[in-house]
């Protein structure tokens, strides 16, 4: 356990990297795209400003769910799907922490789907990072509720029936805060994405697509192979036109409520394109930019939304206040004494 | 009714008596939109400052507006106060109000032969007595001759006396409870100024309404003190109670009082994150206003989330607790043991109603024993109390708060719907007197360990998130003894799971006594446990005073049990269990003692009357 400290400590010393790896072996199956999510992970914290002890990372069932155990900060492994509401708790009660919720794609959209809902449309200022792999790793091997249509897997020999869930537009249609969407493959961004969730201060979501070697190979290559990466993807830059492609030829219009890709050659200029507005309060532009797979278009990585809403602690906590200031704080005998009373002499 | 003196006063005309009496049990129905919880509770209300010890038993329907008329659709409160001790909301009714064709079809059932039966003749017709599936009027028949029927035309007088108001004659008619009212608290000979008071301030905004309630008060106080429709009244005077400021209180408000009230004296904030259910939500509602003692409430998304916020409440250092009914319990198990397994302290209410499944969501039931015992995964002891009246809500909420510390460890405290809907007066404590809780919350990096166990009492220490140096991963996994490593050593499991078990066996040594009420040995021991407790007292108070050889003793701590219930139970030739369910703390008793008690079992949805207990300890007895 490291003593070092940035925060109410004696001595001011620089945290690494180091400070917050664990002593705990780390067992996630070698090339495991958790690797380099842990490793980001490790790397932005010292960088924070917030004192060690006031981290604490929550997580539910599954592979990337062991998280906890590598990071030396404060943890809790819970159950399948319940770190959200666990993680409401610890913010409701201590709004210092800096609250990081660790999830898979089976915790927080299948048995934890509810709370995934009702967490990001509560805006309590918590991190949720989700480890989407499209699979189930930890029970080896079946569907997931974010498996493409027809996925053969071992409980879906004949193919899957179900039609996936797309995170980010469910986390979209709760009117969540902050949603973004990064690669394993990608560090530099994901780094950046992850550094935003923090600085947002709200329920900030990054769908993190992450590659499991064992069961499902490759089901993310199209946007992490260098070839092909630039003209399958897009990133969205806040302010900036929507421009993608390896020749970064390529770009999106709006065309009456319809997204649509075009070559910036082809009589497009870039004034022509959709530009991002990652602040917009409504979020229907963030809902088309969610949805231009549908129209042929990239699939999106970056911040689809980032707006400052108040937090539910922090209104909690305002509405305590305001009582107290208004009728001072209770005196525990004054409120059995009260109502209606009669005394037995 | 008993102990009749007959007092006749000198200023009044000699016609009006008012006769001593020593209780009276007197029960309100009507549909659902007829006001009868209201009367009721203001009926319970002038009783308590009056004077007089009491209990109730509101019985609502599921529906929050059934069909108006029909049976589902009927109301009930029932009041039995007293100038004696009062346990129970009485067996059989004195009097009844009954205000339309489905109450009485509901309620006449249950009123004592030669009962005062006031009823609502306007109420009577054609369709209401259709829907209440009588072909003619039972009160132009003799089928009620067994009873002192009194036919008032209560909707009239009130339409009659609000003439003049300036309100459609649909509110009009809304007061016709406030008649009923005005009409019974004259045939109890008690005072209006508490209701008249009370009416000022809940419609305080609405001032016609308020005049209108109280015109109508005072309408029915003055229809039966003119007409003589009665041929007495009856006053009941003030019991003898331990000296002591009283208040008035239903089980559920005393849960959350005593939830607020250890948590305050325990330095220590509160977070209730509950769903609301059926009918645990009212300490939801109580604990909402209390925001001034630092208390958060979360309404959650569902019954797992509010356990799982609770426990992360209490994991980054406030007291969680969540609330719920049997079916609510059921969801909650996975997380019990994630607290029970993290060894955190955290308390799980469950305020019993009819099941299985959805079940009766109104009625009370005690069948969720088994379920607080065993009905979750592996072998997992939790602490289990269970509150006898609704004022002892207040000091068992008091002691789950207190023992989930001590132990670290989730408690469950068992209710139910007719503790926590009923009311009865409550002795307001002087908090001087409560026993005193301390927080130890862990801070020394050098002498911490996650899961290193205080020698006494088995607990692990409390290490908060924010607390420097004591970095550490909490989980579901088996831990390793000491460092709070995930384990799968098989004589570590073993060695955590009898941990767990002498964890909550140690707090026998913090709980008292099981005590005897009555002989020490004998016959016959009335064993019983929860909400039975004023039924039982009472019926074996009775049978003591008629010379049988009958004692009884009630269990508030079951788990563990009062370290001298074994020899209690060997002191007695015969062990008699009633309970609201089918045999389960019977099974536990017999499989704990190796015993064969004898059971008495009720599964109606209510609770059990004194005689129903009285003719089983005879019974018994006799051998039969």
């Amino acid at each position: 356990m490291a003593n070092k400290n940035n925060g109410n400590g004696a001595t001011k010393v620089k945290l690494t990297k180091a400070d917050f790896t664990s002593d705990n072996e780390v067992r996630w199956c070698p090339g495991c795209g958790d690797y380099s999510i842990l490793s980001q992970v490790q790397k932005l914290l010292p960088t924070l400003g917030v004192p060690k002890e006031n981290f604490v990372f929550i997580s539910g069932i599954g592979c990337s769910s062991r998280f906890p155990y590598y990071m030396d900060t404060y943890g809790f492994h819970s159950i399948h799907g319940r770190a959200l509401p666990i993680a409401t708790g610890v913010k409701v009660s201590n709004p210092e922490l800096s609250v990081w919720v660790i999830t898979g794609d089976g915790d927080a959209l299948s048995i934890g789907g509810n709370h995934f809902i009702h967490a990001l449309r509560r805006n309590l200022d918590i991190n949720i990072l989700l480890f989407n792999n499209r699979i189930y790793g930890l029970t080896k091997g079946q569907y997931s509720p974010t498996s493409e249509f027809g996925k053969v897997t071992k409980s879906s020999p004949y193919g899957s029936v179900e039609q996936p869930i797309r995170p980010v537009n469910l986390a979209l249609a709760a009117e969540a805060t902050f949603v973004a969407r990064s690669v394993d493959r990608w560090p530099h961004h994901l780094s950046e994405m992850i550094r935003k969730a923090y600085e947002h201060k709200g329920t900030s979501l990054v769908e993190i697509y992450q590659n499991c070697n064992i069961f499902n190979d490759g089901v993310f290559s199209d946007y992490t192979e260098k070839d092909v990466k630039d003209d399958n993807t897009i990133v969205l830059e806040d302010g900036k036109p929507l421009i993608f492609g390896k020749e970064r030829d390529k770009g999106i219009i709006l065309d009456g409520v319809t997204p649509k890709v075009v070559e910036l050659n082809d009589g497009y200029s870039v004034s022509d394109l959709l530009v991002h507005h990652e602040k917009e309060e409504s979020p229907v532009m963030s809902h088309i930019l969610a949805n231009i797979e549908f129209y042929g278009g990239p699939v999106p990585v970056g911040i689809f939304r980032s707006i400052d809403k108040p937090r539910y602690e922090e209104m909690l906590i305002d509405q305590m206040n305001d009582t107290i200031e208004k009728n001072g704080k209770g005196d525990i005998q004054d409120l059995l004494n009260s109502g209606h009373t009669w005394n037995v002499n | 009714m008993t102990d009749k003196t007959t007092e006749r006063s000198e200023t009044i005309e000699p016609e009006d008596i008012l006769e001593n009496i020593e209780s009276a049990t007197i029960r309100f129905a009507g549909d659902s939109g007829d006001g009868m919880q209201l009367a009721g509770t203001q009926f319970t209300n002038t009783t308590a400052i009056f004077g007089n010890d009491l209990s109730t038993l509101p019985d609502y329907p599921a529906e929050i507006r059934a069909p108006a008329g029909s049976l589902p659709g009927v109301s009930g409160f029932q009041i039995c106060f007293s100038s004696k001790d009062v346990k129970t909301p009485g067996d059989e009714p004195d009097a009844m109000v009954i205000m339309n064709p489905a109450a009485l079809k509901v309620n006449i059932k249950d009123l004592q032969t030669g009962g005062i039966l006031i009823v609502n003749e306007d109420a009577f017709k054609t369709l209401n007595l259709q829907k209440a599936g009588f072909e003619t009027s039972p009160l132009e028949d003799d089928s009620l001759s067994a009873y002192r029927l009194i036919k008032i035309p209560i909707t009239k007088l009130t339409l009659n006396a609000l003439e003049k108001f300036d309100l459609t004659n649909k509110i009009k008619e809304r007061s016709k409870n406030f008649t009923a009212l005005g009409i019974i608290f004259w045939l109890y000979d008690r005072p209006l100024e508490p209701t008249v008071n009370w009416v000022n301030e809940k419609f305080a905004k609405v001032p016609e309404v308020a005049k209108a309630n109280i015109t109508a008060l005072k309408t029915g106080y003055n229809f039966a003190s003119t007409t003589r429709i009665f041929a007495s009244h009856y006053s009941i005077k003030k019991a003898k109670m331990k000296a002591g400021k009283y208040r008035n209180i239903t089980g559920n408000e005393a849960t959350a009082l005593g939830f607020v009230t250890a948590t305050t004296l325990a330095k220590i904030p509160l977070v209730y994150a509950s769903y609301p259910i059926t009918p645990a939500s009212d300490i939801l509602h109580e604990l909402a206003k209390h925001k001034t003692f630092g208390v958060k409430t979360i309404q959650a998304e569902d019954e797992i989330a509010a356990i799982c916020a609770a426990i992360g409440a209490s994991y980054a250092g406030s007291f969680g607790i969540t609330g719920t009914s049997g079916p609510g319990l059921a969801l909650k198990s996975e997380a019990s043991n994630l607290a029970l397994i993290t060894e955190l302290p955290l308390v799980i209410t469950n305020v019993q109603r009819g099941g299985p499944s959805t079940g009766l969501p109104t009625k009370t039931e005690q069948s969720d024993l088994l379920q607080a015992m065993y009905g979750r995964n592996g072998d997992s002891p939790l602490p289990i109390l269970a509150a006898a009246t609704p004022a002892d809500c207040f000091y068992m909420a008091f002691e789950a708060v207190r023992l989930a510390i001590e132990a670290m460890s989730p408690v469950i405290l068992l209710s139910d719907g007719y503790l926590g809907s009923g009311a009865e007066p409550f002795a307001i404590p002087n908090i001087k007197d409560l026993p005193k809780i301390k927080i130890m919350h862990h801070t020394d990096p050098k002498t911490f360990e996650p899961y290193k166990r205080d020698k006494k009492s088995f607990s692990r220490p409390w290490a908060i998130p924010g607390t420097f140096g004591l970095e550490h991963r909490l989980g579901g996994l088996e831990k390793s003894d000491g460092s709070g490593d995930v384990s799968y050593d098989p004589e570590n499991h073993q060695l955590m799971t009898d941990y767990r078990h002498k964890k909550v066996e140690s707090l026998a040594n913090l709980i008292p006594e099981l005590e005897v009420y009555g002989a020490k040995s004998g016959k016959l021991l009335v064993l019983g446990w929860g909400s039975t407790f004023g039924a039982i007292s009472t019926a074996v108070e009775k049978e003591q005073k008629n010379g049988t050889d009958v004692s009884s003793a009630h269990l508030r701590y079951i788990n563990p049990f009062p370290k001298n219930l074994g020899k209690v139970l060997g002191s007695f030739e015969k062990i008699l269990i009633p309970e609201l369910n089918m045999g389960q703390l019977s099974m536990i008793i017999n499989a704990k003692f190796n015993l064969k008690v004898i059971q008495l079992n009720k599964v109606h949805g209510k609770p059990f009357l004194i005689h129903e207990i009285i003719k089983k300890i005879r019974l018994t007895l006799e051998g039969k």
